[in-house]
């Protein structure tokens, strides 16, 4: 009879044991109710707890950081550009029992983040041109071969940003973060994952990028041309040079030749001017002179001088 | 304990050779007398190989275990085997060595020595993203990581390889919207070292846990539609190199050529030269020579030359006329117009 008493007690105690031990994990936190009244401090250390039995719940609440996926949908930014903008944030519950009371559960929460971290990405992103939220920095963009001429880069849209995304961001942060405490929500940061043009306006996009791609093609194929003239010029050039200081220089020599030939011929000849001139014309006689010339001769001259008197 | 002292009692095969009869009796007797202490002894044999198999466990070599104790975590275990309290204790096997990746804008199906990759543009949103000059570019990445704090890796964050993907994809674009589309195709390797080293401080700001190995891009490039257009660009380069050299060949056909022409020019000048200097000099010498002599007997010489002269000249003249110098009315006896007659 008292066997059975014992074991009774026994199964007894087992059973208010149990239900009165809970274990908390490292990710997790927990808020005991008693009769649905929060009690006590949330608990966030892991490890083994207590608290009555039946009366009391412990209701467990995750203690990591989770993440929440956005869906802003399609914005136009400020400068008119239809985009598309994929965003996440991440967050952890930071007072369990605000939480508890206000959103209730994760499906709550996620609803809330929602509504405001949706609606603060919309604000920032409209209300800012799209290269404040694409670009970061203004880092000096390498477009090398943008093949844009100085005249025509003028009017191109500037790349240039007052904010960049990391600003940005930070708006939206801020402006998100205030919201979200009120439901226990801590919100540790916020990211724009994608941002993409619009169908149509990736079309246009598309077209400009070809229009540009072409334009920089003419202009390698202008400057491939212009290069070629340049050598073509430069050929020309050389060519005339090294013809007109050939003829010179053959010029020169040529001269000093003469003139050197000139000076021998003086020098010999002044030495008897009367007889090279004899010489000189007894040579033009032999040039001068063919078989359809005629000549007279008079008995006077002196080859003839013998021909009628042979007397002295 | 019921076990203990059934081992006492020395069993079937005690000191002396029992006879069949008596070990009929004695099972008999442990039959009758020790069913509960049989009983209990199979359950609490059966308990302790229970609670053996639940508190034993291994870590495989590239492993850590992470050990909790009712929820709470108390230590990691190495590679090897370990005994762990059932029940209350609980361990997680974590890969720590192993070099894990996440693949973007493509996927790997079946790494081979020819890797096959999901075909079609099936992950084009994860790697379309906009550059700087607000183009857009197809950036496909890989990024390598292990776990490098179990702890972080298991509690801190709810699904750290989410959170990977998502902050690889955020600081990816981050990266390349901060460069323009030309540095995003051509400078991949600077853009995947940016990424590695924002990514993984931003990895580290949210406790996850992973260290990042390696950041690698694939082949950037531009969005399909324009990708002819950027090979006509390609191909106007190269255009450019040919008509580039095709000039300088003719620059190096001409020049040289030339150069040997002005080379020809000017020796054919000095030849000239030489040609007129010697024969000045000959020239020269002759007359010298000539009038060394003239100067010995002027008179005859002079005759002499002078008669050679017309010897020389006379005979290749047709039509001599020779008059007697006091002849005065010389134009009757001539016809000077026979020239015409005369073939």
């Amino acid at each position: 009879m008292t066997r059975v008493v014992l074991i009774g007690l026994l199964v007894i105690v087992l059973f208010l044991g149990f239900t009165s031990v809970f274990t908390v994990d490292e990710t997790e936190q927990v808020v005991i109710t008693r009769l649905q009244k929060p009690v006590r401090k949330p608990i966030t250390e892991p490890g083994i707890n207590f608290k009555l039995p039946f009366v009391e719940k412990a209701n467990y609440f995750p203690k990591y950081l989770m993440e929440w996926d956005g869906d802003p949908g399609e914005l136009t930014t400020r400068d008119k550009t239809l985009i598309w903008v994929d965003t996440f944030a991440r967050w952890r519950i930071s007072d369990p029992l605000l939480y508890f009371k206000t959103v209730v559960n994760e499906r709550g929460a996620l609803s809330k983040l929602d509504d405001i971290v949706d609606s603060a990405v919309r604000n920032a992103i409209t209300s800012h041109r799209l290269i404040e939220s694409v670009r970061n920095a203004n880092r000096s963009l390498d477009d090398r071969d943008s093949g844009m001429e100085e005249a025509i880069s003028e009017w191109m849209p500037s790349t240039e940003i007052q904010f960049g995304r990391e600003k940005i961001t930070r708006m939206i942060l801020d402006g998100a973060r205030p919201k979200l405490a009120e439901f226990g929500i801590e919100l540790v940061d916020v990211c724009i994952k994608r941002i993409n043009y619009r169908e149509e306006v990736q079309k246009a996009v598309f077209d400009r990028m070809i229009q540009e791609r072409k334009q920089i093609a003419e202009k390698y194929r202008s400057e491939g041309r212009g290069e070629s003239n340049k050598i073509v010029g430069q050929m020309e050039k050389e060519l005339k040079r090294i013809t007109s200081e050939a003829y010179r220089s053959a010029q020169e020599i040529k001269g000093k030749a003469d003139a050197e030939a000139a000076r021998l011929y003086a020098e010999a000849f002044s030495r008897d001017p009367e007889f090279y001139s004899f010489l000189n014309t007894l040579e033009g006689y032999r040039a001068a002179v063919d078989e359809n010339t005629w000549l007279l001769l008079s008995t006077g001259s002196e080859f003839f001088r013998y021909f009628k008197d042979y007397a002295k | 304990m019921p076990f203990d002292r059934m081992e006492g009692r020395g069993g079937p095969f005690g000191s002396t050779p029992p006879s069949v009869d008596d070990i009929l009796k004695k099972a008999g007797k442990i039959f009758k007398g020790g069913a509960l202490a049989v009983v209990s002894a199979a359950a609490i044999g059966g308990l302790f190989l229970f609670i053996l198999f639940f508190s034993y466990y291994t870590v495989g070599p590239n492993e850590v275990g992470v050990v909790q104790r009712f929820g709470k975590y108390v230590g990691q275990s190495g590679p090897g085997p370990h005994f762990m309290w059932p029940i209350i204790e609980k361990v997680t096997r974590v890969k720590v060595d192993y070099v894990d990746k996440e693949e973007f804008g493509f996927r790997t199906v079946r790494p081979d020595v020819r890797t096959d990759y999901a075909p079609g543009e099936a992950f084009l949103d994860e790697s379309l993203m906009l550059t700087g000059d607000l183009n857009c570019a197809v950036v496909p990445w890989v990024v390598q990581f292990r776990v490098s704090d179990p702890y972080q890796y298991l509690f801190a964050v709810h699904e750290p390889r989410a959170t990977l993907r998502d902050l690889s994809e955020a600081i990816m674009r981050q990266v390349v919207g901060d460069r323009s589309v030309n540095e995003v195709i051509n400078n991949r390797e600077e853009i995947a070292g940016a990424t590695k080293t924002i990514l993984q401080e931003a990895l580290d700001d949210a406790h996850t846990g992973i260290r990042i190995e390696n950041v690698e891009l694939k082949t950037t490039m531009p969005p399909r539609p324009v990708q002819p257009s950027w090979n006509e660009v390609n191909q106007a380069e190269q255009e450019k190199e040919q008509m580039i050299w095709k000039a300088r060949e003719e620059y190096n056909k001409a020049i040289p050529a030339a150069r040997g022409e002005a080379e020809k020019a000017i020796s054919e000048a000095e030849g000239y030269a030489l040609d007129r200097v010697n024969r000045a000099q000959g020239d020269v010498q002759r007359f010298l020579s000539l009038w060394e002599e003239y100067r010995n007997a002027e008179d005859v010489t002079r005759r002499r030359l002078y008669v050679e002269t017309m010897q020389a000249v006379l005979p290749k003249i047709k039509k001599k006329f020779i008059v007697d110098q006091d002849q005065k009315a010389l134009l009757p006896l001539l016809n000077l117009e026979p020239a015409k007659d005369t073939p």
